[in-house]
């Protein structure tokens, strides 16, 4: 494992030691990249990409994503994988909108319902990945299947919330004060988000400081990291997996709220390949799938790069729908090159003294092997 | 004989076995007449054999042609190949785009199986250079083909579902006249024996056990580990193109979005099933095989029970999570512990227990 270096010396205490974890460099990858690309859309084609608004609909749009992608990668931080994600999702609108309409039900009984399926996902699932050792893969394969199944059982035809409380609280947008744009008619139009990315951006947030603050957190880099010294520490590695996995499980109810606050619509349909989405924000964000390398902020950029990608495509007229997919895979075999071929030259010590200093300046004099 | 009962007691394939026994079971209970094999005469003519039996085999000889891939995969790279149903849609497309522009004959159809399998070992090479040689997990390496696959499936065939339509090609996916058997079980008995004898007759199976069990010693004793894996990609290759060819043969068009849709998903679970370690290293191929057929009479039964088709995949959730669950280590290292409390017999230090925290994706 590649990672366990900064680990095991800052416990060690030797004195051979990496300038910048592999975590923060690959972070600061994305982070560049990202408003790199934005830039450049904006030199180049300008018109949207200079609208506050379209930037933040990036978030409007994809708060689900986000959130799904923030517990993916915290599993994936513990060298596991939840590929259950976009199912959960899905299946929570349905079930919220049977419960709303039919059952005339209050919101905060289908928030209580969206977060109870996910919850439940996510402790059945951690029980058997951890307590059992089953295959994480297998298990939360079965999982995405089931939910698919269920959600045509509780509903054979799509759906859409009509319950009024909902509809309120659906259309409730937060208006930003000073960003805006000017209308056709040269009205000045603030820029709205909804309430579902003030959530996703709370999530992202309590996860990083979850990740960065907490001993379950770093236990998690710990696990993925190397397991068997992760035992040795006394780290109860099983119950670190299980709670990762609840963990992802609770945010996959979250986002199937966020969902269904963001459409209003229960399908069969909903989130579709939403798991394949998240997990390549979370590589493009620098999670790696070994585990014990990743963090939340760069899946938010991660998802962040993936959208913003497919605008640019659809902007420069690539309107057929296969480009967005061939140049998600083109994007994700760049990403995943680069961080392959940075990793290995970071092993080998070569690309350490080319960094610039600007980018290291945390820690002053690393990197540099001959001072005593 | 209580010696060899005892060592089939402990093989990777009673679950499955036992699996496959319990679902011919529940079928046989809920309806007598349900392995009921007649013979029949086909519309073309053809004395065939039918059954639903034979139509569990038939269907999934696909899935067992990949299981058989995937299972070389795993065990040389620990990881599994997720776009081998993309790949099978860009294999099917290329297949079908060939046999459009000529009159259809057998060495037509031979040279589009030819490109189709150059196509798809192609696909192979970039998913195995990708894992070999920049050490990618196979599983992100091949989520790239997933997610463009079926778009440049979509753009081989123009944004149309072209249809080929010859009685060659019916009898690839059907009834080769005067044979009972449908061609595509054929198909698969005959690959079957070709990778079996391949991994018989060769150091390949030994190798890429060595290589998924410990790459670093394989490479020292001198095995070139990333070839290893680049050739079970490759082969891999060739059964995503087999695959794809029969699919399309089947239907007798390229719908580039349903082609074999999901069945990467269920040939992984094929090769769990079969109780093989998605970690790599020992792999048992008629332990996948037996998990295609699973797969596929649970298919088969529960649509037979009147299941929608949609909520099938819930059922079939329940039916893996519980196979997998008796065949893990710890479950069946409980069940001896309790029969030996039962039986009072003294305790014996069960091996299995120490590969518990090795199994990883």
């Amino acid at each position: 494992m590649i990672n366990n270096r900064g680990l095991l010396t800052g416990i060690l205490g030797k004195k051979h030691r990496d300038p910048i974890s592999n975590t923060s460099f690959l972070l600061r990858i994305t982070i560049c990249t990202f408003i790199g690309m934005y830039i450049l859309a904006m030199l180049i084609w300008g018109g949207g990409f200079l609208n506050p608004q379209q930037f933040l609909d990036l978030f409007n749009n994809n708060a689900f994503l986000i959130v799904i992608a923030c517990g993916l990668t915290v599993v994936m931080i513990a060298g596991g994988i939840d590929i259950s994600g976009g199912g959960v999702t899905a299946l929570v609108t349905m079930v919220c909108i049977v419960y709303l309409d039919d059952h005339s039900g209050s919101v905060i009984g289908s928030l209580c319902i969206a977060l109870g399926i996910g919850i439940t996902f996510g402790l059945v699932q951690g029980i058997l990945i951890s307590y059992l050792d089953i295959q994480p893969f297998i298990i939360t394969l079965a999982g995405m299947f089931f939910a698919k199944g269920m959600i045509t059982i509780v509903s054979a035809v799509p759906r859409t919330a009509a319950q009024e409380a909902f509809v309120t609280l659906k259309q409730f947008r937060f208006e930003i004060p000073g960003i805006g744009y000017y209308g056709k008619t040269g009205n000045f139009i603030p820029a709205k988000i909804e309430l579902g990315v003030i959530v996703a951006i709370a999530v992202v947030l309590v996860v990083a400081v979850i990740l960065k603050w907490t001993r379950f957190g770093r236990n998690l880099y710990a696990v993925g990291g190397n397991k068997q010294s992760a035992l040795m520490l006394g780290i109860n590695v099983r119950r670190t997996k299980f709670y990762s996995y609840l963990l992802a499980g609770l945010l996959s109810g979250i986002a199937g709220y966020l969902y269904l606050l963001h459409t209003g619509a229960g399908d069969a349909a909903n989130a579709t390949a939403a798991e394949i989405q998240a997990i390549a924000s979370a590589i493009i964000g620098g999670t790696l799938l070994t585990g014990g390398v990743g963090s939340v902020l760069g899946t938010l950029f991660g998802v962040l790069i993936l959208k913003t990608m497919t605008s640019i495509v659809v902007t420069s007229g690539l309107r057929e729908p296969y480009w967005q997919s061939i140049t998600t895979g083109l994007m994700l075999c760049f990403f995943i090159l680069l961080q392959s071929v940075v990793l290995a030259l970071r092993e080998k010590g070569s690309l350490k003294l080319s960094l610039p200093e600007w980018i290291k300046f945390r820690r002053k004099k690393s990197g540099t092997d001959s001072t005593p | 004989m209580a010696k060899g009962l005892n060592k089939f007691a402990r093989s990777q394939l009673l679950v499955p076995l036992f699996a496959l026994f319990l679902l011919v079971v529940f079928n046989l209970i809920r309806d007598i007449e349900f392995f009921s094999i007649s013979i029949i005469t086909n519309n073309d003519g053809n004395t065939v054999l039918s059954g639903n039996i034979i139509s569990i085999i038939n269907g999934a000889s696909e899935l067992a042609i990949l299981a058989i891939g995937m299972t070389l995969v795993t065990a040389s790279s620990r990881g599994q190949d997720i776009s081998v149903g993309a790949v099978a849609a860009i294999a099917g497309s290329i297949f079908v785009s060939v046999l459009r522009g000529n009159q259809i004959t057998i060495p037509i159809i031979l040279i589009a199986f030819l490109a189709s399998c150059f196509v798809a070992v192609m696909f192979g090479v970039f998913n195995g250079t990708l894992v070999a040689a920049f050490k990618v997990q196979p599983m992100i390496a091949t989520l790239i083909m997933l997610s463009a696959g079926r778009s440049i499936a979509y753009w081989i065939n123009g944004g149309a579902t072209p249809t080929v339509s010859s009685p060659l090609l019916v009898n690839i996916g059907g009834f080769i006249p005067g044979i009972p058997i449908p061609t595509p079980i054929i198909i698969m008995i005959l690959f079957g024996v070709l990778i079996w004898l391949l991994l018989r007759f060769t150091n390949l199976g030994l190798y890429t056990q060595v290589v998924g069990i410990n790459e670093k010693s394989a490479r020292l004793n001198g095995i070139n580990a990333a070839l290893i894996k680049l050739l079970s990609f490759m082969i891999l290759g060739v059964c995503v193109a087999i695959s794809g060819c029969i699919n399309v043969c089947r239907i007798g068009l390229i719908n580039h979005e349903t082609l074999l849709l999901d069945i990467e998903m269920d040939a992984i679970l094929a090769v769990a099933i079969g109780g093989n370690s998605l970690g790599g290293g020992k792999f048992n191929l008629s332990g996948s095989v037996i998990g295609a057929f699973i797969i596929q009479a649970l298919t088969v039964t529960l649509y037979a029970m009147k299941i929608p088709s949609t909520a099938v995949k819930a059922y079939k959730a329940i039916v893996i999570i519980a196979i997998v669950v008796i065949s893990s280590p710890i479950v069946k290292e409980y069940a001896l512990q309790l029969r030996n409390k039962l039986f009072k017999k003294p305790a014996k230090v069960m091996e299995n227990c120490e590969n518990n925290g090795e199994l990883t994706i």
